[in-house]
């Protein structure tokens, strides 16, 4: 349901045989192909219709992103339109003024799209690879956590907690990538850990 | 929310206190606007400003910021004084009957068991009296003047409509006008709804001003029906989610509590969380702790947890303060106590208080890991934009790594949103660049770790050698996997607890809900209460049937609601004794002479006798609190307390400083300012045209609202000599920002003890990165002191001054 079906296009199909079949009763086939011939297609013909939901404020409204295939846009699905839900139960299709402007968030010129590194006093960030990156954030938690994990408290209780690395989460990732984050981080011993719900 | 966003079209009234969301919620705020409609609802907006919410509501009441609980105690004893109250309700739905043990007092805005030193009260007297049979003493007949009843009415004596006007500055006209209006909602039949956002939590005592309203609710009777409740509207998409599935210093999902330094074994941890009911009958379901806990346990260290080794309850780190919260963590940064910080999508220079502290504490890490979609000030935060960020890069030695991430367009998998609803969502496209899923560089930082603490060895390698990762490519668990997961499922054939032989769910198989949890390590789930969100039917978060089922608004199968699908917390409430809704054109749910029934799941055993086990579940007491115990620990009533930084003395109780159990860094209480050097009221907002700090990277948004300002009254623009679009300094102890004045009818001056208390209001969007004009935010200015439950920043109400000057150097704005 959620990918490769276009609702629009199959109703643009459907209407369309519809009048084809109607004027070509009445004697008008050649009008009608000339007039078709002139108009330019619906811009969400052939987009690839998905199920979202507004990342901003917690209504939620339901929204469906359009999108042009891969084989259309140099290998990459790019949404090109995104619209209210209109079988949404909250929002019934309606967008406010933020949500009436997704497609310049996602397609935002500050969207990040490498990894960066800024050294110890370097006045500008330099690209780095995943593979650098993920292993230096990799050795900063092992060699902070391997000095400064508390194992057990001056009572001799048992207690095993790093409080001198702290994680801020997010506020919009999906539950899964909450419940995966908490895993990861707790399963550390990471105490200083919180999201915004506070602010 | 209690409630649900479509729902409020339920309603015969809307107060909206504390929130904006006509400007804020605005597809939400929609449902006001049908309530109004079809149902002839009424809206009332009680504010410091006249908001786009009270543009459209039927009366407006003004407020001076941080007066809410003045205000909520004011309608409380107009209430109590005017019999507006619905008694079959309140009589054996709340713990109003409850007879307090002798000890506990209030006195001198201070509470029994208060420690000046250490800022903390001892809430040993804050219990009720127990009597010969072990259960709590009750007086049925409310004449005990230690009943909660009483001691309420004594409480709130001092709120008269006078008083509400003096420390308000709400005419009394106004304030009696609505307590008329609120007070026919005690009708049996009859409904409101309570609306409220950062407006109410983001004070010292942001929590108990929530509680007022929930206790008015309680006495209206207006808990558990449809068109009521107490309804919270989270700012974030997943801020209820996150804050569901624990992640905050002091949670595990579920809301169950991380453990203390004192709490040394399961045993001992489990100990004080037993939760024996208080009154016969009474359900009392935390008793269920034990089921959570454990299958938690199993979920995060899988086969490694046996019985054996506690579960390796040694494992989860154990707090040796109430909490680390954010303020906390800069705290210990500021004093170079912390080596290391991630901000996943979280922007702490502009969303922290105090900015300068945040600054400081930033450059003395050692690293600084950013994960998010869009270029944040938090990430730059050692560059130099003139006065908008005015650091010298070369003096700041913390390395930062920023990890680029997809947004919502571009991941799957749920999200839940106010009324607590998980939404299941799709990627529409790719990602730009190299950007990565939260869950792919969890994973990948998770692997590394693991690989680094095989080969080298290390400190304590065993709870991240051993973390569960069942996930079929290791390096990439899918949102299906992962929603399984926080579902739980079977580890063994999980059996009748009432006959052993009968199986319930073979092992393998997901749950289909909480209930069927155990502590003897025989299932395994991430979060109990959305158990139920992805079981041997599917992915519920999923389902896309908007049938409006007996046309009762809650759209039962529309996505999952936490917890087992229930729309309407509390909702066996909507019901008297005998189980018949107190309002039949209203109903939800009802009792059919044997079973409960309805449009939504009942809140209640489906075969529980109405008469005997009363409604709120989760209590010990089987009814809803009106007064707390120890359980807030800043007082088990309410009670009026100025912000820490206030324009006046607290009239009730001269010698208190904002909320006397909230926690205060001395270095920050050294920075709070005073009226008589900072005599003007400051608070902080957002605007309908942005989103926090993310749409000023939209064009559309950028241009909609393109630079900072901060609003002001007419009368103070003509005190200070600032005309309308010119440009002011506003400043406070702790920092000055430079912004274009704009000049007001919306804001009007309040009068307060006989003199004029001016107040400037200060949007939220700018800072230095992005599309708009650079510009400042409110947080610059903010003083660094928290509520003293759970430490949301005092955002709403703080002191500052203000003066005309120029445009900042290099401005080239409009």
């Amino acid at each position: 349901m959620p990918d490769g079906i276009s609702r629009r296009a199959f109703l643009a199909g459907t209407g369309a045989a519809l009048a084809a079949t109607s004027l070509g009763a009445f004697g008008f086939g050649a009008l009608e192909s000339a007039q078709a011939a002139a108009i330019r297609p619906f811009k969400l013909t052939g987009t690839i219709e998905t199920r979202n939901t507004c990342p901003y404020c917690a209504v939620a409204c339901g929204v469906i992103l359009y999108a042009k295939p891969a084989a259309e846009t140099r290998g990459k699905r790019s949404i090109m339109y995104i619209d209210g839900d209109p079988d949404h139960p909250t929002n019934r299709g309606t967008l406010c003024p933020k949500g009436a402007a997704l497609l310049n968030f996602v397609g935002s010129p500050d969207r990040l799209t490498v990894p960066r590194y800024r050294a110890p006093g370097a006045k500008e960030f330099k690209e780095v690879s995943w593979d650098w990156a993920l292993d230096r954030v990799a050795r900063n938690f092992k060699e902070d956590r391997d000095k400064n994990l508390i194992t057990t408290n001056a009572g001799g209780a048992t207690v095993n907690r790093w409080i001198t690395t702290g994680f801020l989460a997010a506020s919009a990732t999906t539950n899964e990538a909450a419940w995966l984050t908490y895993k990861v981080v707790r399963g550390m011993g990471v105490l200083a850990f919180d999201n915004q719900a506070r602010v | 929310m209690t409630n649900l966003w479509t729902d409020i079209r339920s309603t015969d009234l809307v107060i909206v206190m504390g929130g904006n969301a006509a400007e804020a919620h605005p597809c939400g705020f929609k449902w006001v606007t049908r309530a109004k409609a079809e149902r002839g609802a009424k809206l009332i907006v009680v504010d410091p400003r006249f908001t786009r919410t009270a543009a459209v509501a039927d009366y407006y009441a003004p407020i001076r910021p941080g007066t809410d609980i003045t205000f909520l105690l004011g309608l409380i004893k107009y209430c109590i004084d005017n019999n507006k109250v619905q008694w079959d309700y309140v009589k054996p739905y709340t713990n109003a009957a409850f007879v307090v043990k002798a000890g506990y007092s209030f006195k001198d805005g201070l509470f029994s068991g208060y420690d000046p030193a250490k800022r903390i009260y001892d809430r040993s007297t804050w219990d009720y009296e127990i009597g010969p049979d072990g259960y709590a003493v009750v007086d049925e007949t409310l004449t005990s003047p230690r009943c909660v009843w009483n001691l309420l009415k004594e409480h709130v004596a001092a709120y008269t409509p006078e008083m509400v006007e003096r420390i308000c500055g709400t005419p009394k006209a106004k304030f009696l006008h609505v307590a008329a209006m609120v007070g026919e909602m005690s009708a049996p039949d009859k409904a409101m709804t309570s609306m409220y956002a950062l407006g109410w939590t983001q004070h010292s005592y942001g929590a108990q001003n929530i509680r007022t309203m929930a206790m008015l609710q309680l006495v209206l009777g207006n808990i558990g029906l449809r068109g009521g409740g107490v309804n919270a509207l989270r700012g974030h998409s997943n801020i209820q989610g996150l804050t569901d599935l624990g992640l905050m210093s002091e949670l595990i999902p579920g809301y169950l509590g991380m453990p203390h330094d004192n709490e040394k074994d399961l045993q001992t941890y489990l100990k004080t969380r037993g939760f024996k009911p208080l009154r016969p009958d009474q359900i009392s379901y935390w008793k269920n702790y034990p089921n959570f806990m454990v299958s938690f346990l199993k979920a995060m260290w899988g086969e490694a947890a046996t019985k054996d080794n506690d579960y390796h309850y040694d494992w989860i780190p154990k707090l040796d303060k109430p909490m680390y919260d954010m303020m906390q963590a800069f705290e210990l940064m500021a004093h170079g106590k912390m080596n290391g910080y991630v901000c996943q999508g979280f922007n702490p220079l502009l969303s922290g208080p105090n900015r300068a502290k945040v600054t400081t504490g930033l450059s003395k890490l050692k690293f600084l890991v950013v994960m998010d979609p869009l270029d944040t000030e938090t990430a730059n935060f050692w560059q130099n934009h003139g006065e908008y960020n005015n650091v010298d890069p070369a003096e700041i030695a913390t390395e930062v790594i920023q990890l680029p991430t997809t947004c919502f367009a571009e991941d799957e998998g749920s999200l839940t949103n106010s009324g607590r609803w998980l939404q299941w969502h799709w990627a529409g496209g790719d990602p730009p660049g190299q950007a990565k899923a939260d869950a792919w560089i969890m994973a990948q930082i998770h692997l590394r770790m693991k690989a680094l603490y095989q080969k080298e060895g290390g400190k304590l390698p065993e709870p991240i050698l051993n973390l569960d990762w069942q996930y079929k490519v290791p390096a990439n668990p899918t949102p299906d996997e992962l929603a399984r997961e926080m579902n739980g499922k079977a580890l063994a054939p999980v059996a009748d607890p009432a006959d052993p032989t009968k199986i319930l769910v073979a092992k393998g198989k997901q749950l289909p809900s909480f209930a069927f949890l155990r502590a003897d390590g025989s299932t395994a789930c991430g979060c109990w209460i959305y158990s139920g969100c992805y079981t041997e039917a599917g992915n519920m978060m999923a389902r896309r049937d908007n049938t409006n089922v007996g046309d009762a608004n809650v759209y039962p199968k529309w996505a999952f609601s936490w917890p087992v699908n229930r729309r309407i917390l509390y909702n066996r409430a909507s019901c008297d004794l005998t189980g018949k809704p107190w309002d039949p054109t209203r109903k939800i749910i009802w009792w059919n002479g044997k079973l409960w029934t309805g449009y939504d799941v009942p809140d209640m055993l489906p075969t529980a006798n109405p008469e005997k086990v009363m409604p709120f579940i989760m209590d010990a007491e089987g009814t809803a609190r009106l007064w707390v115990r120890g359980l807030m620990v800043d007082g088990p009533f309410p009670t009026h307390y100025e912000p820490f930084e206030a324009p006046v003395v607290n009239v009730l109780a001269p010698r208190i400083r904002g909320n006397p159990a909230s926690r205060v860094f001395a270095d920050d209480l050294a920075e709070f300012g005073d009226a008589k050097e900072f005599p003007i009221v400051g608070t902080s907002y957002r605007l309908t045209e942005h989103f926090h700090f993310w749409t000023k990277h939209d064009r559309v948004n950028a241009m909609l609202q393109p630079e900072f300002f901060v609003e002001i009254s007419e009368q103070l623009a003509k005190e200070k000599r600032i005309a309308n679009g010119s440009w002011v300094r506003v400043w406070s102890r702790r920092g000055s920002i430079k912004a274009v004045a704009c000049v007001t009818k919306r804001l009007q001056p309040f009068t307060i003890e006989g003199r004029t208390v001016h107040m400037v209001g200060i949007p939220l969007h700018w800072g230095f990165m992005g599309l708009t004009h650079k510009g400042f935010g409110p947080n610059s200015l903010t003083p660094v002191v928290g509520d003293a439950n759970v430490e949301t920043p005092e955002f709403k109400a703080f002191l500052l001054d203000i003066e005309p000057t120029t445009p900042p150097a290099g401005f080239h704005g409009a």
